[in-house]
């Protein structure tokens, strides 16, 4: 869909972008948007993905992006009034809890954009929220005043200690789990923060849920791009496709170890002689 | 919408309309459907399904390129059974014109898909991948040797009963495609599919070594569309009654123009998909207002039409 670009303004070291979508429907925490870049005729053929920071249904768009690649760059040059191509929403979002249980959201640098709507959907149901915000340092961090006004905790890390905790998410999570009696975890983030958050999760007692960050080449789940080993409920790992059957897997059922290879007991390996 | 008659056909097969999806680029063509009405488009040829479920290769199968990318997915599939039982029996629900994309290992595999694939409702062709590039060995290209490339569409043709044009894909990657052609022709497909991906690399400089997880990987899109169209007139040059399903790197309706005037019958939509999931729909349209402007009543006169210049 045409989207117009309403307003774009930084905040730290990102790009917040708001943008007129009178055809998106209703947007849940945890899906994403896919952006072309270029323009008309670009030699750039992808779409970049964005996880959905807020939506208005039939009304607004926005993402959080970091002009980091030449395709983001090329998104941070437009203006207000300019128009962009959008697909969303698009992927699976986060589940949400059935009871009203402690939940904890852990996210690094813009990984915090889908966190507000999220957080506000957990206390919508009842949830004690409380938030980890990690970045390697100050500027990288997003969402801090939001996600307080929206949770009950916010603690903040830092690599290098400009802002909050030294040190990393992990550092705090299993205290948080513990104190708080927290039963689900929901993280974005890059993905050797979501295994270790997977990890503490699981170590003490609470059920992860991580939106991974795998490159994508279409975002509809027709490319076989974005996938990474997963175990399915039957017991079988397959190579699962990020953009259609996550961006949010189970932090149990990733094979966070043998991300970016396949396992050989994954389904349809190579086996010796074939493939 | 325009009035100049789109229809065309492969063969036997008569298409309602000029695009069709490429194989790789639109899986079994569900994953489209919440961009348009699939039956509506040509064909749906499907990713090359295999006989057992394949993982594919390791991640990154993906590299944005200059207008293009590189990719090493590797095949990954659920297997000939999944298929006929999920996929197909989808597209037969939903009166998808339907080429099935084959491949194997070796010879005999390919037999067997077709074998199989001959007893069951639903498959209008066979598209008979012997050019993916994402194998371990090149030995395994079949369509690097004509020999070879022969013995596959041989061993598909004396399990392949059915009206439903077998076409072969062949790969650019060689010194004659020419002759490839030839050699396909003569061992009985009714038509040929060009042109598959072209192995290509890029290097991650920061980590000193090949971005992609399979190392080498098919490139495709707009940056290979030149040498498509040559193939394509090359082939059409010397066979010019084998039917032709044109693909490489089309974004509009103008590039799919080039195609059939190089001597394509219809044109499959691919990598711009992954951008673009209407394009095949748009392309259509575009490329009826194209032959409009021209002045041409009908899509099947052009077929070609550059080789008389």
């Amino acid at each position: 869909m045409k989207c117009v670009i309403r307003s774009m303004s930084p905040v730290g070291s990102y790009l917040h972008m708001v943008l007129d979508a009178p055809e998106v429907g209703e947007v849940q925490p945890g899906h994403f948007a896919a952006v072309a870049v270029g323009g008309i005729g670009s030699g750039m053929l992808l779409r970049r993905a964005f996880s959905i920071h807020k939506s208005t249904p039939g009304e607004t768009l926005e993402i959080i992006f970091a002009a980091h690649g030449q395709g983001t760059q090329w998104l941070a040059t437009q203006s207000t009034g300019d128009e962009i191509d959008v697909v969303a929403p698009l992927g699976k979002p986060f589940v949400l809890p059935r009871a009203a249980i402690p939940c904890v959201i852990v996210a690094g640098g813009y990984g915090a954009a889908p966190m507000e709507l999220l957080a506000r959907e957990l206390r919508a149901r009842g949830c004690r929220v409380d938030v980890i915000l990690g970045a390697a340092t100050q500027e990288k961090l997003f969402g801090v005043l939001d996600l307080k006004a929206v949770s009950d905790s916010v603690t903040v890390t830092t690599d290098d200690g400009t802002s909050g905790v030294r040190g990393r998410v992990t550092d705090v999570l299993a205290d948080l789990i513990q104190k708080n009696n927290s039963q689900a975890v929901y993280a974005c983030g890059p993905m050797p923060m979501l295994q270790a958050v997977a990890k503490v999760s699981q170590d003490n007692g609470a059920f992860s849920q991580c939106a991974v960050e795998e490159s994508m080449a279409c975002g509809i789940g027709v490319c076989m791009t974005c996938v990474l080993p997963v175990i399915g409920d039957d017991g079988v790992t397959r190579m699962a496709r990020s953009c259609v059957e996550g961006p949010v897997f189970r932090g149990d059922r990733v094979r966070w170890d043998d991300v970016n290879t396949v396992p050989s007991d994954a389904f349809g390996a190579p086996r010796p002689g074939g493939h | 919408m325009t009035h100049v008659d789109l229809t065309t056909s492969l063969g036997s097969l008569q298409l309602s309309a000029p695009t069709l999806t490429a194989s790789g680029c639109a899986a079994a063509g569900k994953e489209l459907a919440q961009f348009g009405d699939v039956a509506t488009l040509g064909a749906v040829v499907t990713k090359s399904i295999m006989m057992a479920p394949r993982s594919g290769r390791a991640t990154p199968r993906m590299a944005e390129t200059p207008s293009g990318m590189l990719n090493s997915i590797g095949l990954q599939g659920p297997g000939i059974e999944s298929f006929l039982e999920n996929d197909l029996a989808w597209l037969r629900a939903n009166n998808v014109t339907t080429i099935v994309s084959i491949a194997g290992n070796n010879v005999d595999e390919f037999g067997e898909l077709a074998r199989i694939l001959a007893k069951v409702e639903g498959v209008d062709g066979l598209e008979v991948n012997i050019s993916c590039p994402n194998v371990e060995s090149r030995g395994q290209v079949f369509a690097c040797n004509p020999i070879s490339a022969a013995q596959v569409i041989e061993t598909v043709r004396s399990v392949w009963h059915s009206d439903a044009p077998v076409l072969a894909k062949l790969s650019p990657d060689v010194t004659d495609i020419v002759e490839i052609a030839h050699s396909v022709v003569e061992a009985g497909v009714d038509g040929v599919s060009m042109i598959n991906t072209l192995l290509g690399m890029v290097i991650d400089v920061d980590k000193m070594k090949p971005m992609l997880g399979g190392r080498t990987g098919g490139l495709s899109g707009p940056a290979i569309r030149p040498v498509a169209v040559r193939a394509i007139y090359q082939v059409h040059a010397a066979l010019p009654h084998l039917p032709i399903l044109g693909m490489g790197g089309i974004r509009t309706g103008h590039d799919a123009l080039e195609f059939i005037a190089a001597g394509a019958s219809a044109v499959s939509i691919g990598t711009v998909v992954f951008g673009d999931p209407g394009a095949p729909w748009r392309i259509a349209n575009e490329l009826g207002q194209e032959l409009q402007a021209r002045g041409y009543n009908s899509l099947s006169e052009v077929i070609g039409l550059a080789h008389q210049n």
